[in-house]
């Protein structure tokens, strides 16, 4: 079809110059403005290129850098630098003084709880819950119940080596298995259970928790104490009260009796900065169970 | 610059031989001027076509021009008005401060939580539009607009590098080259120059003006004062510079609005029909017997920045800026006419004088009285609510998550993040109380509490946040329901004689009972 382009009388636009079974089509420019963005992006995407990190997989060089040598990772470390750098200051007083005393600096003790709100989201909570609430086997950090001491040095200690984590300064103990490990009978098992039952208040059989007494005394009161208050040196938990750690009925008492049952908690010693820990410290202790 | 002196000269004035124009009369030629954007020459998908206002000269373009004077003059300078505002806040006297979270203005000092004032502002600026509207017509387009404004100031430049209407014209015919290509570069620049400061002063607002403005030379400043400077800069140019009249007809809903705003009782700028026509051209020695006082000079048309007719009645386009009144009276006191063929008139009027009754105006109507009055109450609303503002305020957040712990001994505790708010200029000292608990202890994040009295200093301008557990006995637990209603009240501790300010919130102590 190599027919001109006619002008429409009607429009004052000339057609395309082809026409198909008499039907002619107006050859209608495109919008200036859309014509002239197109022009524009163009530009912008050549001068971009230049610009701009483009053009992977160059021979010898791998992907052009561009000329600014922009790179979203190089942004990053310099942020967090920066980040650094803004919260020095505070951290360096932080690490110099007794948490004792960041708790009565306002200004300090504003900026740790920050910093161990967001520590403790990022790191803890997966396993002590949002704002410390706790879930079976994980401790509640919020209550008053602390298995090994919960003024602030002990839960920098706590937060710094873990427990049962392997580090050599990490806090240890371990409950024997002693239905596992055949160190009693099912028996007595049970009326342990009905005795443990009876120190924290909870319906028990009576006969069963006397024929208890003695092996109580013989196997379970070095760690958790005579009258089963425990001993936080070794980490044995509190049985009068009425908190558990993994349960208070009688099946899961007698489970813990059995199979013996503990959490670890890594040491993060090696994964946070000292100021960290330190406002970790801070912000578990102002949680409410703080002493 | 020199082409000035000469339009001057040809269109208004002494060509008294009347050597000129075919209807020449009394002095006055007539402008070859066409009123591009009338309702007869309108049409769909035509382009645009250029207008060349031409300078008047007259009380309302005196007004104007004071105006112009006036408004760019706040404009620039307000920013840089110093104003102490107290320790740790900004001493800028008008100031939005999103990073600090301030809006101040002289002695007012406005907290994210008190955005309301702005509403009010804002609502009553709709009001006080209104009330305009109703009274006066687009006085508002006409007069203080930004777009009016930064136009007129556009047209000044434009006119002082390319001359007055005849000399633009006449420069718009010459090829883009030699000195077209000088002026027009010329021009362009200066209105860059200006859209530039324009834009560079809106960040003013929101930064300190001083150190912004030296941060933002050296490169130093945030990005968004870049992007806004450009955007400002962007559209000062391409608004008041290229696209001018297209922005009030097409983009702006004002000239939608106005007219469900506006009445009979309206002064708008009219051309009074009854004395103009019928018009033409008029020679010194013949009667005005039998005729109209329009001589046809369209001088009104010439001075129209919107490119109309006015002597076409009411129409969209008009801006009421009042330039053809001044262009007119000044035609009718050189023909020895009474002035006023085109003027501030009401629609109410001019069907009075077709039946031959004196005119009457109306300012009090139901209109302007519901606006008036929404005005004066949404103001002293304002007043009553800035002279009274506190400057002590208090926010108690329960703790959610848990929404109580259950200790070891049987007690019940609850944590609540008191927020002391003071909006004073000075540190005070606040005491913190419970009321609608007995028997409860407190324990404050950070402080020895040693009674029952909690003490917390707060500084100037500052949110202080206080950590507090509430710790309730087992023996309170058991004989109450599952949530006690408690009051936490702030007081202020004050000097012997000084009035203290107090604010109290409700919050509630969950027990865990059912």
């Amino acid at each position: 079809m190599t027919d001109k382009p006619e002008l429409d009388e009607h429009s004052g636009v000339y057609t395309t110059g082809h026409e198909w079974d008499g039907i002619k089509e107006l050859n209608t420019p495109l919008p200036k403005w859309w014509l002239y963005i197109n022009y524009i992006s163009i530009v912008w995407a050549i001068i971009y290129c230049i610009f701009m990190p483009s053009w992977p997989g160059l021979p010898g060089m791998g992907y052009f850098k561009g000329l600014r040598n922009h790179s979203e990772r190089a942004n990053v470390a310099v942020a967090l630098d920066k980040l650094q750098a803004a919260r020095a200051a505070n951290a360096q007083s932080l690490t110099s003084i007794s948490l004792d005393q960041v708790e009565n600096d306002p200004d300090l003790l504003t900026f740790a709880m920050a910093a161990g709100r967001s520590a403790f989201g990022d790191n803890c909570a997966t396993c002590h819950g949002s704002n410390g609430i706790g879930s079976v086997g994980y401790p509640a950090l919020n209550d008053d119940v602390w298995l090994w001491g919960g003024n602030l040095d002990e839960i920098k200690q706590t937060i710094t080596y873990g427990i049962r984590s392997g580090h050599d300064e990490a806090r240890f103990s371990q409950m024997p298995a002693f239905g596992r490990d055949e160190l009693l009978s099912g028996s007595e098992i049970s009326d342990l259970t009905e005795l443990v039952l009876a120190m924290g208040g909870s319906d028990h059989d009576q006969s069963a928790a006397a024929r208890a007494t003695t092996n109580f005394e013989e196997q379970c009161s070095i760690c958790h104490a005579e009258d089963g208050t425990g001993d936080r040196y070794q980490g044995a938990p509190n049985l009068i009260d009425s908190e558990w750690l993994f349960g208070g009925s009688r099946s899961e008492i007698t489970e813990t009796i059995a199979n013996s049952r503990f959490g670890i908690m890594p040491n993060w010693e090696q994964r946070l900065q000292p100021w960290t820990i330190d406002s970790l410290a801070v912000y578990v202790h102002s949680l409410g169970g703080g002493e | 610059m020199t082409q000035k002196k000469t339009n001057k000269t040809t269109i208004i004035g002494g060509n008294k031989t009347g050597t000129g124009a075919a209807h020449d009369s009394h002095g006055i030629e007539a402008v070859d001027a066409q009123a591009v954007n009338s309702a007869e020459s309108r049409e769909l998908y035509k382009s645009r076509v250029q207008i060349y206002p031409k300078l008047a000269h007259g009380l309302y373009r005196k007004i104007k021009w004071l105006l112009l004077f006036a408004t760019l003059a706040i404009y620039y300078i307000l920013p840089w008005i110093r104003w102490d505002h107290g320790a740790n806040a900004p001493d800028q006297a008008v100031l939005a401060d999103f990073a600090g979270r301030r809006f101040y203005f002289f002695w007012i000092e406005l907290w994210p939580q008190e955005v309301y004032y702005i509403t009010g502002l804002l609502i009553l600026g709709a009001f006080s539009l209104f009330l305009a509207t109703a009274l006066f017509g687009r006085v508002w387009c006409g007069y203080a607009c930004p777009q009016t404004i930064w136009t007129d100031l556009f047209i000044v430049v434009e006119r002082w590098i390319e001359g007055d209407r005849n000399a633009r014209i006449k420069l718009a015919k010459q090829p883009m080259r030699g000195q077209r290509l000088m002026k027009t570069v010329f021009k362009h620049a200066i209105w860059l120059l200006i859209s530039f400061v324009t834009g560079a002063a809106f960040i003013l607002y929101f930064h300190d003006a001083p150190t912004i403005a030296s941060a933002f030379f050296l490169g130093k400043a945030p990005g968004s004062a870049y992007l806004f400077a450009g955007i400002l800069t962007f559209t000062t140019y391409s608004l008041a510079g290229l696209m001018r009249e297209q922005v009030c007809t097409y983009l702006c809903p004002w000239p939608r609005i106005q007219a469900a705003l506006t009445d009979e009782d309206t002064l708008e700028v009219t051309y009074r029909g009854y004395r103009g026509e019928p018009r033409g051209p008029h020679k010194k020695k013949d009667s005005w017997e039998g005729r109209g006082d329009c001589i046809d000079c369209k001088l009104c048309v010439a001075v129209c920045p919107m490119g109309i007719d006015i002597r076409d009645g009411d129409q969209l386009e008009c801006i009421n800026c009042a330039l053809c009144i001044d262009a007119c009276d000044g035609v009718m006191k050189k023909i020895g006419r009474p002035i006023g063929l085109i003027a501030y008139d009401t629609e109410k009027n001019r069907l009075r004088h077709e039946c031959g009754e004196k005119p009457s105006f109306s300012i009090i109507r139901a209109r302007t009285i519901a606006y008036g009055s929404l005005i004066a109450l949404i103001g002293a609303l304002m007043v009553a609510g800035l002279s009274t503002r506190s400057t002590l305020d208090l926010n108690v957040l329960r703790d959610r998550s848990p929404t109580y712990v259950r200790l070891s001994d049987g007690s019940v505790r609850n944590g609540y993040l008191v927020k002391v708010i003071n909006k004073g200029t000075i540190t005070r000292q606040f005491e913190i109380s419970f009321s609608g608990l007995s028997d409860y202890s407190i324990k404050v994040v950070g402080q020895k509490v040693t009674s029952e009295k909690v003490l917390v200093l707060a500084k100037a301008d500052e949110v202080r946040n206080v950590k507090m557990y509430v710790t309730l006995p087992k023996s309170q637990i058991s004989v109450s329901g599952s949530s006690i209603p408690i009051t936490i009240e702030v007081i202020e501790q004050v000097a012997d004689g000084k009035t203290a300010e107090t604010q109290s919130n409700k919050s509630v102590f969950m027990t865990g009972m059912k």
